[in-house]
């Protein structure tokens, strides 16, 4: 016994196991463009923080009647909108919703989705049928209509909202769920876990998922930037964030009537959609690729 | 002095599709004996591996039983299977696909071990001691502990698969096509493993291949199977040399013999193989058979004794007489 506790002292010091964690971070960090876009993110987070800190709800909502429709300058580098407010100080408070939403309410499609899309492709048969019929009825309906209905009956909260744009995109997750897991299962590696004993349910989280995993990273990062142009489309509509709150979305759809003469109004809330949908999406791409052990190098 | 450790009863496997039942096993029966090796043959889509899969029940037979040291499989509790699945494992065809891409050796191995919980209060070093024990008796080289499936190749994937199955301690293994998927240097390694493993550990096994070259070198007992039907079951030696069931003779004539002007009567086969849809009352391979007679297409030969221990299906061959009534159609 003391022998072959000694070979495994031996072969953990020759051999470090490296701790799966650090490994993906490892590879992460070595993909110039996951890094890049999970330090966009970081900022973000950063700046939302620095939001809940620094800027005060009246700082954003003081209506400045002298200053309004100013063009970007020291002191206002963003500009200012029609009632004279700072939009740099509205963009930065606005990102508790919008990053709120985006990560919110995908996170919400992807998880739920995920479930019952894993259910559905390993089950099959009447759960897979029920499942996927119920999918084409969320599907059916506009995205929009749907997240109104919601928010109707729930009432218009922000985390209402998250919910309305989450579950408008849980039938994209259980489709792209169901389709990986019906090719992953049909591996012989998961008739090799039933014969070990495992369990049905213990197969699909552990077995399963983790192969089917990539399109759905791939998937959750593109549906990102989706969610928040969804939350302004409700927003606009009334069913969102409450009007002064400086959401994305809504500081772009209620910029859009002094178009022709402050465009800096649209470009600013715009620039930071698209940042963090660009940053998600390169950080997802990483993910997955850090993920994958086959592509180590 | 028999010590049956597996019967099968009548075991059947129906697969409904769209065009009717697909007749996968169709009744079929035999026993094997503790340490023994029960090859079974037959060409592809025969219902070979489906037998293997119903055996430990990773398919629900639709009829019969099997019995694993006297305790019915079909109808233990998921309990019970769990337990029995301690003693009964199975190594799969295809290392590419058998083995999780996302875990290293380690976890692969552990992953048996560490679910069953077959080291109580076991720590990492015991279940990695146990995992290096495991690599050893396989053959892995222990420095491979942490690599992922991809670096390694096929020959070692399966080492992984076998070490996996003897994580366990199993005294029972199905052995689908263990070897079709490498190349032959390493068929022969894989092999010669087995062969070690069986003198070691007392195992009994299951050998499914379409390869009769390495049936002969590894069953003890030799069964063959034509449509989900047991045709042919003779000890290795016998069917080898006193081939009765005109399938079986077509069989054999088909191994290549490394030898000059070697293989004169190369017996063919004509036609294809008959749907194993629905198939009708008569023999199976009464389409493709060079010899016909009487009750051939009437009904399905039962499988008979007609030597000691060599069993026969065919209309044509009578208990006690050693050849086929020849009437060759042509």
């Amino acid at each position: 016994m003391s022998k072959k506790n000694t070979t495994a002292s031996r072969l953990s010091s020759q051999y470090q196991k490296e701790n799966r964690t650090a490994m993906v971070w490892k590879r992460l960090k070595a993909n110039r463009g996951a890094f890049l876009g999970l330090i966009i993110l970081c900022i973000m987070f950063l700046l939302m923080i620095y939001s809940f800190i620094f800027i005060s709800y009246d700082e954003i909502s003081a209506i400045d009647s002298k200053n309004t429709f100013q063009d970007p300058s020291w002191e206002h580098p963003f500009g200012t909108d029609e009632m004279g407010r700072d939009m740099l100080k509205r963009t930065i408070y606005g990102s508790r919703y919008s990053l709120a939403v985006a990560f919110g309410a995908v996170g919400i499609g992807m998880i739920i989705g995920t479930f019952l899309g894993c259910i559905a492709g390993y089950y099959g048969g009447w759960v897979d049928n029920l499942i996927m019929r119920a999918s084409d009825v969320l599907s059916s309906l506009p995205g929009t209509l749907l997240g109104m209905v919601i928010v109707t009956i729930l009432g218009a909260k922000l985390i209402n909202l998250i919910i309305a744009v989450g579950v408008s995109c849980i039938a994209g997750f259980i489709r792209m769920a169901r389709a990986s897991v019906l090719t992953v299962k049909a591996n012989e590696y998961v008739e090799s876990a039933r014969a070990i004993g495992m369990s049905e349910f213990r197969i699909i989280f552990t077995q399963v998922l983790p192969n089917s995993l990539s399109p759905l990273i791939v998937t959750a990062t593109a549906r990102m930037a989706t969610a928040v142009l969804s939350a302004a489309g409700l927003s606009f509509l009334g069913f969102g964030v409450p009007v002064p709150n400086p959401e994305w979305g809504a500081l772009i759809s209620g910029s859009r009537n002094y178009l022709r003469f402050a465009p800096h109004l649209c470009y600013f809330p715009g620039l930071f959609i698209m940042l963090m949908a660009f940053s998600c999406a390169l950080l997802g791409d990483g993910l997955r690729d850090a993920l994958d052990p086959k592509l180590n190098k | 002095m028999s010590d049956i450790l597996l019967e099968v009863k009548d075991l059947k496997k129906y697969f409904k599709s769209p065009r009717g039942t697909v007749h996968a096993v169709d009744g079929v029966n035999f026993t094997i004996e503790r340490g023994r090796t029960l090859g079974v043959v037959g060409e592809s889509g025969c219902g070979k591996s489906t037998l293997g899969r119903s055996i430990l029940r990773l398919l629900e037979p639709t009829e019969g039983c099997v019995l694993f040291e006297g305790k019915d499989i079909c109808t233990a509790t998921r309990k019970e299977l769990k337990e029995l699945r301690k003693d009964m494992q199975i190594i799969f065809q295809d290392p590419y696909s058998s083995i999780n891409p996302r875990k290293t050796v380690l976890e692969l191995i552990a992953e048996p071990i560490k679910f069953n919980k077959l080291i109580p209060n076991g720590t990492e070093t015991d279940i990695e001691n146990r995992v290096l024990e495991l690599m050893n008796i396989v053959g892995i080289d222990e420095r491979l502990i942490n690599a992922y499936p991809h670096e390694l190749d096929g020959g070692r994937r399966q080492r992984i698969g076998i070490a996996r199955a003897l994580a366990l301690n199993p005294k029972f293994i199905v052995c689908d096509e263990p070897v079709s998927a490498l190349d032959v240097s390493i068929q022969a390694q894989v092999l010669n493993l087995l062969r070690k493993l069986q003198r070691e550990m007392g195992l009994t096994y299951i050998f499914i291949t379409h390869d009769l070259s390495v049936v002969n070198y590894f069953a003890d007992d030799i069964m063959v199977m034509y449509l989900g039907q047991v045709v042919e079951k003779a000890p290795s030696e016998e069917l080898f040399t006193n081939p009765m069931h005109p399938y079986t003779k077509a069989l054999l004539s088909a191994i290549l013999v490394p030898k000059v002007n070697g293989n004169p009567e190369h017996i063919k086969l004509r036609g294809e193989v008959t749907s194993p849809i629905d198939p009708p009352d008569e023999c199976r391979f009464a389409k493709r058979c060079n010899y016909i007679c009487e009750g051939c297409r009437d009904s399905t030969p039962p499988l008979v004794e007609v030597s000691p221990n060599h069993f026969v299906a065919c209309h044509c061959i009578k208990p006690g007489e050693n050849t086929l009534h020849e009437t060759i159609v042509d």
